[in-house]
This record gives structure tokens, C-alpha cells and sequence, in this order.
């Protein structure tokens, strides 16, 4: 490590339950102030993770840091309650008898709950004046809102979010994760958020981090997972993707699209994967291949278009569908490039 | 196969520290199952005193074979009717166009309010020619067809009506329906109900000793008061104690069966079958039920409060009783309570195998008929603890063995409904285990718990074998006041404790009921505003 000490540093964690290991070595590292989402479908171990750095789960191998201070693994393993971490659960999360200033200033001692953090807490998530409430007379997004300030108010190493916004409204969620999202700016904490939703990881976290079968395998930034995924997997896994099978030959790819650019490729038969946004009916990119429009989705701020290519359904998607008909022939181009798996 | 980014393997042993039981509510669970095993124990040592030999001397008597064969004759009848009243009432209730069903019902829950002994006390005071077997039995009957009536109308509400029509458009009369296809599916419930019943009549004391029918209970207190040899009464107990589990455990298998067939969602209710002309013979069937179970009671209690208040009420006596009652139960409920709690809460939140052992053993009293702790508790006083025999912690101590099943249940049902990520939030703010339970899992749980430490004091109000056994000297409550009372033929002086005591039991299955449901009503209001 070169100066300041990563917030949260994971190396080869190890996992399970009796009869089943369940984290194959994780490897993860956080750096302090970011926000940081482990995204993976059911099953693949985030909870399992999550509940490993929390201290609520056992660690059979691998060690976790965090800021720098050993807290599980080489025979080190501090209770919960000493490991300085915030946790914000996915729902039910306020003590039921407290109320709101009770339940964000638990975590404090008595002069922490007299110095006016609880207030400046409340502020911090836009629920000043909400002290005296009771959690049941808040709204879904408000109860996040208020664990989420609960989780920060004793200034904790590292907060984590298990999936906290799955059970809002679809129209709630956008909103409630901005106002998160800009709070844990606001207080200059480090987290790590827990979801399945690609939509969600990318949008909000600096870095993402592909959990698959107990591995991460992919971390980067999310521009970056997006664009180079690490595999087919991944990159089917955090947004629609077009897969084609493809021969590469000097640094070109053979595909039902025509001949791509794949640079710095060697020689080899595979697939190519493209995105939805990279297919073009409208004349940019390369030069064109002859297909069929099988079916028109309009989203208002885009539509999706499918395409029968020689038998090979692709999925399109453009801002521009102007006029395009069911049974239509139509011209499709690539733009950019594409990305090559050797198989 | 998992691959090498794992570190070298670790040489230290897994550790267990972050999920296990933590150390101070295991301890503090241990002595509630110590509680709960000593009587027992010390029953099978006391019984072994005099050696195996008297020990098998007392089995092979011919008067301990004839109790167990009037025991079990009695508590066979009254099963075999209470199955068939219970699930005649539950049909009529739930399945047919029975005039009043709604109102009959409630009526036939009703006789569960009303104690063995009281409904002894209606019974003999009216009749005295009833004394022996059919007495016994039509009491304890009409006291306890609700536990297969109650259990068989959820099995019936529970079930979808689909298959009976089948059967019916197969061309099967509905006589052949009702005891082919419905009582089939109602079987495990009426069962499970069936067994309770014959757990409760083994171990009835109050009915059968004021009814002078002689059974294994009352063949104990007799030996026990009688001689001053009470070995035979200790291997009595053994016997009465083995003959409770195996019929306990056949409930808990049966009980298993039934909720496994219970399906899911909500299944559809078919119109009521028409009773035709046979309706007037039902609904006459389900009055005398309501009559006899009900009536006499009401009839009775009404009488000799009347000829009481001629002869004028005993007052302050009664306030004595009263005042005793109220002691010993809070006493008994507290404790019951606090040595309930870590057990509640171990099974709550710490499955395993020494947890479910411990569960296992506080369980112990839901199978030892009050007698029989009575019993123990009385041989552990004289020898082993002088110091509080006849005094009133030995009394709380047998309140503790028999009622904390109870309170296990109540204050497991309660933590397992308190979200177990709250605990978690707790800890991660930096609260040990011992604050995180003080702080959030017992407020959360409070209501649950409390509601059941009510239903542990109204239960201990009205019990009898043990109280009488283990009462502190000229400490009477309630229940032993009235046996007392109507075992010499005191009818009129009888009454009024009778009517508090009904009173007494009346509220668990009226007040605590309608809390309850008022509780689930908020709660479903609230979610809903939630959202």
C-alpha cells in the first residue's frame, strides 16, 4: 500500500457453512471515501460477505482489514461490536419502540447523545426536526433514510448496505438513493453496498465489484465493468447484451454483423460481445449487413428493436425508430468496438 | 474445483465465537432446565429407596393394575367421546347450514373456561348419585370436547372443499362423504386433539376426586396421605409420569402430521351441505351439548349463589383466598417468566442441539401431571430442602416445572417475531450481546412475553394437585378452598369461589384472545399505512 490505508481490504476470504463453502477467496479492497457496490445474483455470496465484515459470520481462511486494523482472520476475530462498522439492512430496519432520535443516537454514548450529532445527523439525511416521530410514522424511504443517519452517527470505519432500497417503490428508489448517496459524501464515509440490481450498482458505487460463486471477478470502475467485462458472464450479468459467435483473424472478428474491429486479439474462434446501444440503424459505424425488424418495443426514451439476422435474433437499441415497421428490411452497423472470448 | 486465490491453509480452528450461544444465556437456560428435570429426578430416586425390589413389590400389586385399567378406561371413554362430539360439532359448525352456527360456534370454545373441578362441583352438588365413572366421565367430557372441537374446525377451515365434491358427484351419499373423505382430512387434528384430551383426563385430579371415581391421581394423593410409607406413592408417580409421556409423545407426533397437511393459501369454502330433514335432530344434538356443558354450570352456580347469599357469604375469607391466589401466581408467573426467557430466546435465535435439549427438558412439565410434581417437590422439601418445605418458594418452584412450557412458547413466539437484523444493527453500534438483549430484543418482545407471563398467572390461579400439595400451611387459594369445601358437601359455601374461579379462567380465552386479535388488527393497520 502506498499512503493512506484502503478503508476496507479483503484477501482471500474464505467462507461458509458446515458441508458448504460458500466465499471461494474473495479479494476486495475499498478505498477510503468511496462508495463501493458488490453486485451479484442469488446465491453468489454477498450476504455471506457482507455478513463476514460485519462479524455476524465466521471466516474459515483470508483475512479482512478495516482502516488498516486486523479484524477477522489469522486467529484475530472481534465481535461486532468492536469492529466500528455501520450497517443498514434492507428493511424493518428502526427499532420499533424508539423513536427516531433514540434510534439514530443508540449507537452513541451519553455526551455523543448530548453534543447535538444526533440533530446534525438527522440533518445530514434531510430529516431535521424528525426527532420526536416514531419509525411507523414514516414513510419507507424516510425509515431508510433515518437507519442510514443511525449507521453514521458514531463515525464508523466502514458502513454497509444490504440491498437497502429493494424494498421501496420503484419510483421511491431513484430518489432515495441519490439522497444516500450524497449524504454518505456529505460525511465522508467509506461504504459498501450490497445489491443485485445492475442498474442500482452502476449508478450509484465508484467501483463495482462482480461477485460470482463466491468470487469476485471482476472490481473496477463502473464505466469500465460496463465496457470490458470480464467475461461473457459479466457482461451479460450488468446490462443487455448481443453475443455472437466470431472467428478472429488479424485483429478482425467474423460475425453474422459483418467483420469487427477487436484490437490487440490473437487469432481464435469465440464470441464477440456487443451492446444493445452499439447496434445502429441509422447509418453510422461500420458498413452495413442486410436484416428484418422482428418486433418494435417503444420506451419513450428509447426503443428496442429486434432483429433476425439469417435466423439470429439481435436485440437493438435506438433513440430513433422512426417509421420502422414489423417485417421491414433494414440496415444495421456496429459502432465501436467489440469485445472478444476466446473459447 | 475452488482454485488458488486462497491464502495457505489456515492451521487454527474455525471459530465459533461470532454465531454461538452466548455463555450467560446458556447458564442462565441451564438452571431453568435443571428446574424443570429435578422434580422428575428425584421421583424415580425416591421411588428406588427402598430398593428394586419394592419398587417392582408396589408395580406388581393388584390395586396398582387396577388404577392404571380405571384410568385408562376412563381416559379412553372420554377421548372416544370427545373425538366424536368435537368432530360432529366442528362439521355442523363449519360445513353445514346448522340453524345458529355462528353462535354455536363460540358456545362449544366456551367449556374450556370452566375447571375440571368446578364443573365436578356443579355436578355432585346437583347430584350426588352421580359419584363414580359415568359422573367422571360426563364431567371431564363436557369440559373437554373443545380441545378436539377447536383443532378440527381449523383443519376444516383450513382445507378445500374440492375432494367432497368429487366424492359427492361420484354418486357417495353424504353420510359416506362425511365419515370417508372429511373426517380422513381432519384425522391428524382430531388426533393430536384426541391425545390431549387423554393427557389431560390422566392427569385430572379436581373431577375425579370429587366425583370419587378412583384413578391413578387420586390413588397417589390417597397412598400419599394415607400411610406413612410413601414409597408406593413415589412409584405410583413413576408409572402415572410414564404413561403422560408416551401419550405426549403420540400427541407431538400427531400434532407434527396435522400441520404438515395444512395447505397453503386460501382454500375455497363450498356451499353448506343441507341437513334436509335431519336439521332439527342436529341442532337438538348441538343444544344438549351447549346445555350440558354450559347450562349445568351456569344452572348450579346460580342455584347455590342463592341459597349462599340466604346463608350469607364469608367475605373476608374469600378475600383471603383471594389475596393467596393472587401471591402465589404473580410469585409463580414472575419466575416462570425470568427462568423462561433465556430458553425462549435460545430457541429463538440459536437452533442446535444443546439448545434444542434444553428446550426439550423445560418441556418436561407439559407431560408430568401436577400431581406427580406435587409429589416430588414434597419428597425433594422434606429431605433434601427442609428449609422451604410448606413454604411458598417450594410452591413457586412446582408452578415453575409445570407452567414453563407456557412461558417457553410465549417468549419464543415473541423474539421470533422481533426481526433478528435489528439485533445485528445493535451490535454493529457497538452493544454487546447482554446490552443488545436488555435494550432492543426484550422491548421488542415485551408484549408477547408479557401476554403470556398473564396466561401463566391466570393458569397457576386455578391449579390444584400441586397447590394442595405444596401450599404453605393454612395458605388456601381459590381452588383448594372450593375442594375443600365441596368434599364435605359445603355446596352454598363452595359457590363463590366456584364463580371466581370460572371468571378467572374465563379471561385467557375472552380478554387475552380479543387483545390479541386487537394486536394483529393495529399491526395489519400500520403495515398497511406503511406502505
Amino acid at each position: 500500500m502506498t499512503g493512506t490505508e484502503a478503508a476496507l481490504r479483503i484477501t482471500g476470504l474464505t467462507a461458509g457453512y458446515p458441508g458448504t463453502q460458500v466465499l471461494h477467496g474473495v479479494d476486495l479492497e475499498v478505498p477510503t471515501g468511496a462508495l463501493a457496490a458488490v453486485l451479484g445474483g442469488s446465491g453468489c455470496g454477498k450476504t455471506t460477505l457482507l455478513r463476514a465484515i460485519a462479524g455476524f459470520h465466521p471466516v474459515d481462511g483470508g483475512s479482512v482489514h478495516l482502516a488498516g486494523r486486523l479484524v477477522a482472520g489469522d486467529g484475530v476475530d472481534l465481535p461486532p461490536e468492536r469492529r466500528r462498522v455501520g450497517l443498514v439492512p434492507q428493511e424493518g430496519a428502526l427499532f420499533g419502540h424508539l423513536n427516531v432520535a433514540r434510534n439514530v443516537g443508540f449507537g452513541l454514548d451519553r455526551a455523543g447523545r448530548r453534543s447535538g450529532r444526533v440533530e446534525e445527523m438527522l440533518e445530514l439525511v434531510g430529516l431535521a426536526g424528525y426527532g420526536k416521530r416514531m419509525p411507523s410514522e414514516l414513510s419507507g424511504g424516510q425509515q431508510q433514510r433515518v437507519a442510514l443517519a443511525r449507521a453514521l452517527a458514531p463515525a464508523p470505519a466502514l458502513v454497509l448496505l444490504d440491498e437497502p432500497f429493494t424494498a421501496l417503490d420503484a419510483g421511491l428508489r431513484a430518489e432515495v438513493r441519490e439522497q444516500v448517496r450524497a449524504a454518505l459524501r456529505a460525511a465522508g464515509a467509506t461504504a459498501v453496498l450490497v445489491t443485485h440490481d445492475q442498474q442500482e450498482a452502476l449508478g450509484a458505487a465508484d467501483v463495482v465489484a462482480v461477485l460470482r460463486d463466491g468470487r469476485v471477478v471482476q472490481a473496477g470502475p463502473p464505466r469500465e465493468v460496463y465496457s470490458t467485462p470480464a467475461d461473457v458472464g459479466v457482461g451479460e450479468f450488468v446490462g443487455e447484451a448481443v453475443v455472437l459467435p466470431a472467428t478472429v483473424s488479424r485483429g478482425r472478428a467474423t460475425t453474422v454483423l459483418g467483420t469487427l474491429p477487436v484490437p490487440g486479439v490473437a487469432d481464435g474462434v469465440g464470441q464477440v460481445l456487443l451492446r444493445p446501444e452499439q447496434l445502429r440503424l441509422d447509418g453510422a459505424g461500420t458498413s452495413g449487413v442486410g436484416a428484418t425488424v422482428v418486433e418494435v418495443v417503444f420506451h419513450g426514451h428509447d426503443t428496442t428493436v429486434l432483429l433476425d439476422l439469417d435466423g439470429r435474433t439481435v436485440r437493438c437499441r435506438t433513440m430513433d425508430a422512426g417509421g420502422l415497421r414489423v417485417g421491414q428490411r433494414t440496415e444495421v452497423r456496429v459502432d465501436g468496438s467489440a469485445r472478444f472470448f476466446a473459447s | 474445483m475452488p482454485t488458488t486465490t486462497t491464502s495457505p491453509a489456515r492451521t487454527h480452528p474455525r471459530r465459533r465465537r461470532a454465531t454461538g450461544a452466548p455463555p450467560f444465556l446458556v447458564g442462565w437456560g441451564a438452571i431453568a432446565g435443571l428446574v424443570a428435570l429435578v422434580p422428575l429426578v428425584y421421583l424415580v430416586v425416591r421411588s428406588l429407596d427402598a430398593g428394586p425390589g419394592a419398587f417392582l413389590e408396589v408395580l406388581g400389586r393388584p390395586r396398582t393394575g387396577e388404577l392404571i385399567l380405571r384410568s385408562l378406561a376412563l381416559a379412553g371413554a372420554v377421548t372416544a367421546a370427545c373425538m366424536v362430539i368435537g368432530f360432529l360439532g366442528a362439521w355442523l359448525v363449519v360445513r353445514t347450514d346448522l340453524p345458529g352456527r355462528r353462535a354455536a360456534g363460540v358456545l362449544l370454545a366456551l367449556p374450556l373456561a370452566v375447571p375440571s373441578y368446578v364443573a365436578g362441583f356443579t355436578w355432585i352438588s346437583e347430584a350426588p348419585g352421580l359419584a363414580g365413572f359415568w359422573g367422571a366421565f360426563g364431567v371431564l367430557v363436557s369440559v373437554s370436547f373443545p380441545y378436539v372441537f377447536l383443532p378440527v374446525v381449523g383443519a376444516l377451515r383450513a382445507t378445500d372443499t374440492g375432494l367432497e365434491e368429487v366424492a359427492r358427484s361420484l354418486g357417495h351419499g353424504p353420510a359416506r362423504v362425511l365419515l370417508g373423505v372429511t373426517l380422513r382430512q381432519v384425522w391428524p387434528a382430531a388426533t393430536a386433539g384426541g391425545l390431549l384430551v387423554a393427557l389431560y383426563i390422566l392427569s385430572d385430579f379436581g373431577a375425579v376426586s370429587l366425583m370419587r371415581y378412583d384413578t391413578f391421581t387420586l390413588g397417589i394423593y390417597t397412598s400419599y396421605r394415607g400411610t406413612f410409607n410413601r414409597t408406593p406413592a413415589a412409584v405410583l408417580g413413576c408409572v402415572l409420569v410414564v404413561l403422560a409421556a408416551l401419550i405426549t409423545w403420540g400427541e407431538a407426533r400427531a400434532r407434527g402430521r396435522a400441520a404438515q397437511l395444512v395447505g397453503r393459501g386460501v382454500p375455497r369454502q363450498a356451499a353448506a351441505t343441507r341437513l334436509g330433514r335431519w336439521r332439527p335432530a342436529w341442532a337438538g344434538f348441538v343444544g344438549l351439548v351447549i346445555a350440558v356443558s354450559l347450562g349445568v354450570p351456569a344452572y348450579s352456580l346460580t342455584h347455590w349463589m342463592v341459597v349462599g347469599s340466604s346463608l350469607g357469604v364469608d367475605l373476608p375469607d374469600l378475600g383471603d383466598a383471594g389475596l393467596v391466589t393472587l401471591q402465589a401466581a404473580a410469585a409463580g408467573a414472575i419466575v416462570t417468566t425470568v427462568l423462561a426467557i433465556p430458553v425462549g430466546v435460545l430457541a429463538a435465535r440459536y437452533r442446535g442441539r444443546a439448545t434444542a435439549t434444553l428446550e426439550t427438558a423445560t418441556y418436561v412439565g407439559h407431560a408430568l401431571p401436577g400431581i406427580t410434581v406435587g409429589l416430588a417437590l414434597v419428597f425433594l422439601g422434606v429431605r433434601v430442602l427442609p428449609g422451604i418445605y410448606q413454604e411458598l418458594p417450594l410452591l413457586v418452584f412446582g408452578y415453575a416445572v409445570l407452567f414453563l412450557p407456557l412461558a417457553v412458547g410465549a417468549v419464543r413466539t415473541a423474539v421470533v417475531a422481533a426481526p433478528p437484523r435489528l439485533e445485528e444493527v445493535s451490535r454493529s453500534l457497538g452493544h454487546s450481546r447482554f446490552v443488545t438483549l436488555a435494550r432492543v430484543t426484550l422491548p421488542l418482545a415485551a408484549p408477547g412475553v408479557g401476554a403470556g407471563a398473564a396466561l401463566v398467572f391466570l393458569t397457576i390461579a386455578k391449579e390444584l394437585p400441586a397447590t394442595l400439595m405444596l401450599r404453605p400451611t393454612g395458605a388456601d387459594t381459590l381452588a383448594v378452598r372450593l375442594w375443600s369445601y365441596t368434599g364435605v358437601g359445603q355446596y352454598a359455601a363452595a359457590a363463590p369461589y366456584a364463580v371466581l374461579l370460572v371468571l378467572l379462567a374465563a379471561i385467557p380465552t375472552l380478554v387475552l384472545n380479543r387483545a390479541f386479535r386487537e394486536h394483529d388488527r393495529a399491526l395489519r393497520a400500520q403495515e398497511k399505512e406503511d406502505r
